[in-house]
Order: C-alpha cells, then sequence, then structure tokens
C-alpha cells in the first residue's frame, strides 16, 4: 500500500540529486506534503513560508522569473484553494515555470471532513490558460509526473492524495504527459477515471466481466492537455462511456472529456461518477467513496444504466 | 552596461517632467486608465532607472541585472514611459497604451514587454515576486538588487504582509520596497478607507529598516536606495511621501484623479503647466 503523496516526495527528493535550479516551498506542511525529505538534504533550496498560501505562490513566481523550478508544496483546499488568483496572475499569465504540488485532494482524506477535501480543485485550475494538469492514478505514477513535470517549460499542476493503495501501474509501464493509458481492453463501455478512481473503474471492469459487459479502462493521468485521440478511439467504438472522479462531477475532469467530445465527435450515452453538488464530512475513505457514490459499485451502476439506454437508442 | 550616473540633479528633474508629459499625452491618446499615481511616481522612476539600478536596456534578461518590480500594475504609464526614456524601446509606441495588439497592456505584462519584470495588476503580488527574486539572487550569490514599487493602500491586501514577514524573517538585504505613501485610493483617502499608519513602526515591528523620504526630492530618493544597499541585515522599506497628481495643480492631492485619464481640455491645461514646471531645483 502507498499514496500518490509518497510517490511525489520521492520524485522530488530525485530531482533534488540531478537539478541544482529545483526548490521546494511548504506552508508548514512540510511533513505531509513528503516535501521532508527534501528539505533535509537540500536545506538551502528549501523555504518555510509559513501559514501563508498566496505569498508561497508569489515567492515561487519570482524565484521561476530568477531561472528557479520551485514545487509549491500544500494541500489542494489551500493551494489553489486560497490562492488561484496567485496561480492566475503571477504564474499562469506569466508561463512561469512553477509545479504546484496540490496534496490531500478529495474525499480520500477523509476524516479530516469537507473543509479539507478538495472536490473543486480541477475546475478551479483546468481553466486557467497555459497551466497543465496532471493526476496520477498511484504512488508509481506521481514520481513519474513529478520528475516529468520538470521537463516542461510552463506551469504545471499536479494533483495529489494521501489515500493508500495497492498500485495500479508498473514501474516499468510508459507514462508521459498528455497521453492517456489504456489499462484494460474492452467493447461494450468505457470507463475514464483519474487519480485513486482508476483503481475503482479495474474493480468494476473484473465485477462487469463476470456480468459479460466488457469494459474499457482509461486512465486520464492529464487532464490538460487532454488526449482526445485515445478517448475518440474507445467511445468510436463503444458509444457509451462513464466518467469517475474523486471530485465534483460539475466542471471537473469528466466535464473535460465530455466537453472535448461534444465539439470532435457526438456526445456518447454518458454518466458522471463523482460528487454530485455536496461538501463531503468526516469518515473514513472507503466509508466516504461508498457513501458519495464513488466506489466499484457504483461505476458498475452506472455501467449498467448506460448499456440500458444506448439499447434503447 | 552600467547606466548613466553622471546626471545632475537639475538635469534628472527634467527627465522626470519629460516623463510626466508624456504619461498625460499616452492617457489622453489611450481614453482611459490612473492619472494621479504616474505622475506622483515619476521622480521617484527617475531616480530609479537614471541613477540607482545596474541594466542594459540592450539586453533586459541579462541575469546580474538590478530588478525593478512593479506591485501595483495599474501606474504602468511611469513604468512604461520611463523604459522608453532609458532605452527599452522607441517612445512612439507609448502611444499605443491599452490598444489592441500593443505590447503597453493596461496593466504591464512580462511576457509583452522587455523591460517589464512581473506582470501584475491584482494588488500584493508584486512583493511576494520580489521576494522570490531575491531569494533567488541570494541563492546564487549574485550581486544584483531587487526594488519594489508598491502603493500604499496595497498594504490593505493580507498577501502583502506574508511577504514583508517573511522578508523579515529570511532578513533579505538585497530587497528595498519604494512605497508610494501618496495617501489615495480609489474610494478616498486611505486613512478613511482603511488606516495603514503608523507604517513605519508596523515594518520595524516586522525586522524591516524603514526610511522616510520626499518622493519628489529626487536627490533624497537616490541616497535613500544607496543607504537600503549599504544595510547588510535586513530589508528596507522607503517611504516615498508623493503628491498624487503631481504637477498639475488640479490634480494634486485629488482622489478623483486616481482611476481617470484627463480629457482633451485637461490635457492641454496639464501639458501648459508641465511644460512651465521647472523642477524643484529650479524653482528655487
Amino acid at each position: 500500500m502507498s499514496s500518490l503523496r509518497d510517490g511525489f516526495g520521492e520524485g522530488l527528493l530525485a530531482l533534488g540529486e540531478v537539478n541544482p535550479n529545483v526548490v521546494a516551498l511548504s506552508a508548514d506542511l512540510t511533513e505531509s506534503t513528503r516535501a521532508e525529505a527534501f528539505a533535509k538534504k537540500y536545506p538551502a533550496r528549501f523555504f518555510q513560508v509559513g501559514v501563508a498560501e498566496q505569498n508561497m505562490m508569489g515567492i515561487a513566481a519570482g524565484l521561476a522569473l530568477s531561472g528557479k523550478i520551485p514545487f509549491v508544496c500544500s494541500y489542494a483546499v489551500f493551494s489553489p484553494g486560497r490562492n488561484w488568483d496567485q496561480l492566475r496572475v503571477s504564474v499562469c499569465y506569466q508561463k512561469l515555470h512553477v509545479i504546484v504540488a496540490a496534496h490531500h485532494a478529495g474525499l480520500g482524506i477523509g476524516p479530516d471532513g469537507a473543509t479539507h477535501q478538495a472536490l473543486e480543485d480541477i475546475s478551479m485550475v483546468r481553466a486557467l490558460p497555459n497551466l497543465t494538469v496532471l493526476t496520477p492514478a498511484d504512488a508509481v505514477e506521481a514520481k513519474k509526473a513529478t520528475l516529468a513535470s520538470v521537463k516542461l517549460k510552463g506551469p504545471v499542476y499536479i494533483r495529489l492524495t494521501k489515500y493508500e493503495q495497492e498500485p495500479v501501474t508498473k514501474e516499468s509501464d510508459p507514462f508521459a504527459i498528455g497521453k492517456a493509458t489504456l489499462m484494460k481492453k474492452g467493447t461494450d463501455v468505457t470507463i475514464i477515471a483519474c487519480g485513486p478512481m482508476v483503481s475503482a473503474a479495474l474493480t468494476a471492469a473484473k465485477h462487469l466481466t463476470a456480468q459479460k459487459i466488457s469494459a474499457e479502462v482509461i486512465n486520464l493521468s492529464t487532464v490538460k492537455p487532454l488526449d482526445v485521440k485515445t478517448i475518440l478511439e474507445s467511445v468510436k467504438k463503444t458509444h457509451c462511456l462513464v466518467t469517475a472522479e474523486d471530485h465534483q462531477v460539475l466542471g471537473g475532469m469528466g466535464s473535460a472529456v465530455v466537453e472535448a467530445l461534444a465539439t470532435t465527435y457526438a456526445a456518447p450515452v454518458t454518466e458522471m461518477v463523482g460528487v454530485k453538488g455536496v461538501f463531503g464530512e468526516s469518515g473514513k475513505p472507503d466509508e466516504l467513496y461508498k457513501k458519495y457514490g464513488l466506489d466499484a459499485d457504483s461505476i458498475v451502476t452506472a455501467v449498467k444504466k448506460v448499456i440500458s439506454r444506448k439499447k434503447r437508442l | 552596461m552600467l547606466p548613466q550616473k553622471t546626471h545632475t540633479i537639475r538635469e534628472l528633474e527634467t527627465i522626470a517632467n519629460e516623463i510626466r508629459k508624456d504619461i498625460i499625452s499616452m492617457l489622453l491618446e489611450a481614453g482611459s486608465g490612473h492619472t494621479a499615481g504616474p505622475l506622483g511616481m515619476a521622480d521617484v522612476f527617475t531616480a530609479l532607472y537614471f541613477s540607482v539600478l545596474n541594466y542594459d536596456p540592450k539586453k533586459p534578461d541579462w541575469p546580474e541585472r538590478d530588478r525593478l518590480v512593479l506591485s501595483n500594475g495599474h501606474i504602468c504609464p511611469v513604468l512604461y514611459a520611463t523604459l522608453a526614456h532609458a532605452g527599452y524601446f522607441d517612445r512612439s509606441e507609448l502611444t499605443t497604451l491599452r490598444k489592441i495588439n500593443s505590447r503597453l497592456q493596461g496593466h504591464s505584462s512580462s511576457v509583452d514587454l522587455p523591460g517589464v519584470e512581473v506582470s501584475s495588476g491584482p494588488l500584493g503580488q508584486g512583493i511576494s515576486q520580489a521576494v522570490g527574486m531575491a531569494l533567488a539572487a541570494r541563492l546564487d550569490q549574485s550581486r544584483s538588487e531587487i526594488y519594489c514599487a508598491m502603493s500604499d493602500a496595497e498594504h490593505n491586501e493580507g498577501q502583502t504582509w506574508e511577504a514583508i514577514m517573511f522578508a523579515g524573517k529570511e532578513r533579505l538585504y538585497n530587497l528595498t520596497t519604494l512605497i508610494d505613501r501618496n495617501n489615495i485610493q480609489i474610494e478616498g483617502f486611505t486613512e478613511e478607507v482603511m488606516p495603514i499608519e503608523p507604517l513605519k513602526q508596523k515594518y520595524e515591528a516586522f525586522n524591516w529598516m524603514v526610511l522616510d523620504v520626499d518622493g519628489h526630492n529626487i536627490e533624497e530618493v537616490i541616497d535613500a536606495c544607496h543607504r537600503a544597499k549599504a544595510i547588510y541585515e535586513r530589508p528596507t522599506a522607503i517611504i516615498c511621501h508623493t503628491i498624487p497628481g503631481f504637477g498639475v495643480s488640479f490634480m494634486e492631492n485629488d482622489p478623483a484623479w486616481h482611476g481617470k485619464p484627463p480629457n482633451q481640455e485637461q490635457a492641454a491645461e496639464a501639458l501648459k503647466q508641465l511644460n512651465a514646471f521647472k523642477g524643484r531645483g529650479l524653482n528655487e
């Protein structure tokens, strides 16, 4: 079992060794954002800004303007939750190579409750020009996303969680920013998932196989820019789609997929699995996923809905 | 290249007045924009670009340059006019301010115009970026100095104080802010909208050195910048006491001129007054 944040922490530490321009900032959350190992090994390149996320994003912009590659480490509810304007103007407008490590996203943070469960961050950041939005599926991908983010030139957002799970990808699997991964082939329905929901989608696909439904599962580890080609290839074959994300359905990853399909092909019969316009609450992650309809069973139900609607067409 | 440091104070006052005249012409042509702040800061910008800063207009990305971060981007007409006079681009481009396809955006944009260090508009964002640059310079053991021009009302923003707190903690000796203490903001006088005094004591409490200057006395501004550079234990705030709308009698000290441009008639009168204005030194 491992979490996305662990993968991020390993990636950041590795970057410290190979790239002297990499610096990190933390707003009093160094340990829980897994920036601690970097901070201890490279103290001169680590900046503790205190509980001040707006200033942290601005400092990162200034560092980037002087040639550094800053990692802004905090929780997604605070960063971009409290510093979206600094991300918009100081970072994205200036096309700066700042990497926002947005931790504790989604219901997967569990008992901390609604205030700390970022369910709106994808909506907030994917509207920003110049920003690349990454949603790795597991610790293995989170590390790869972190390493890949320094190879870009512009701003990058990496959505991370604390949720512990078995990895769904392997070290040897290819990873490229902007490229969706086909996790399982199928013919009846396309399931596009991101983050920890990729694991739930694969579990759902197994259940569906037992019920003679062949589901294709795509891991959308980059929400922006969207890999429309991979999505289209699948949806043109299945004509029905379920999206699954640990985020509000309004404006999130599913919305990005549906928007792209509406303007490039035609909207297939679609169900969107995600939080439906409410705040979360305290509880164990898996209890929350079940209660808010974000577990494998919810994906199975959604698949059955789209398939029955497809048959009526 | 080192900037020309051979100007007499009287020559600098003449340059500042030329910059003020350009500001009036630009704003008339643009038909919108801010007048009082740019006029009030023309002397400070002249002091910086014609005496204090180390830069090369032909190499705006020179890593060792001193940086001037304009935090309150709405006074960008003074930055544009100063950059043109300093040789970054031709003065004829100043009339494109706020027009379609112009590099001179309504709030200054670093990706559009070389010489503009940061994009700014939303208040409070410049000082944090200046702090980031100061950290980077320290990390790189660079001798470049970071200056940040900011407004007084910008101290209403929480982010400004976050940055001040952090700069004090880090003892950023290479960071100097120049605060336009003109006492006005959009809706009136600063001490009525949201009092920020005692500003000097507040900065001192955050472990900054604070210097007070007459923002229209170019010699005082230059001296204060040199003193700030010599202070090695902490960042310095230079509170520049200025008169908003400086040089145009009917614009001075009137908050109504914070955010509007002159019309044809007002611009003609303003230029007439500025043409007659010989600077403080010459009036003595």
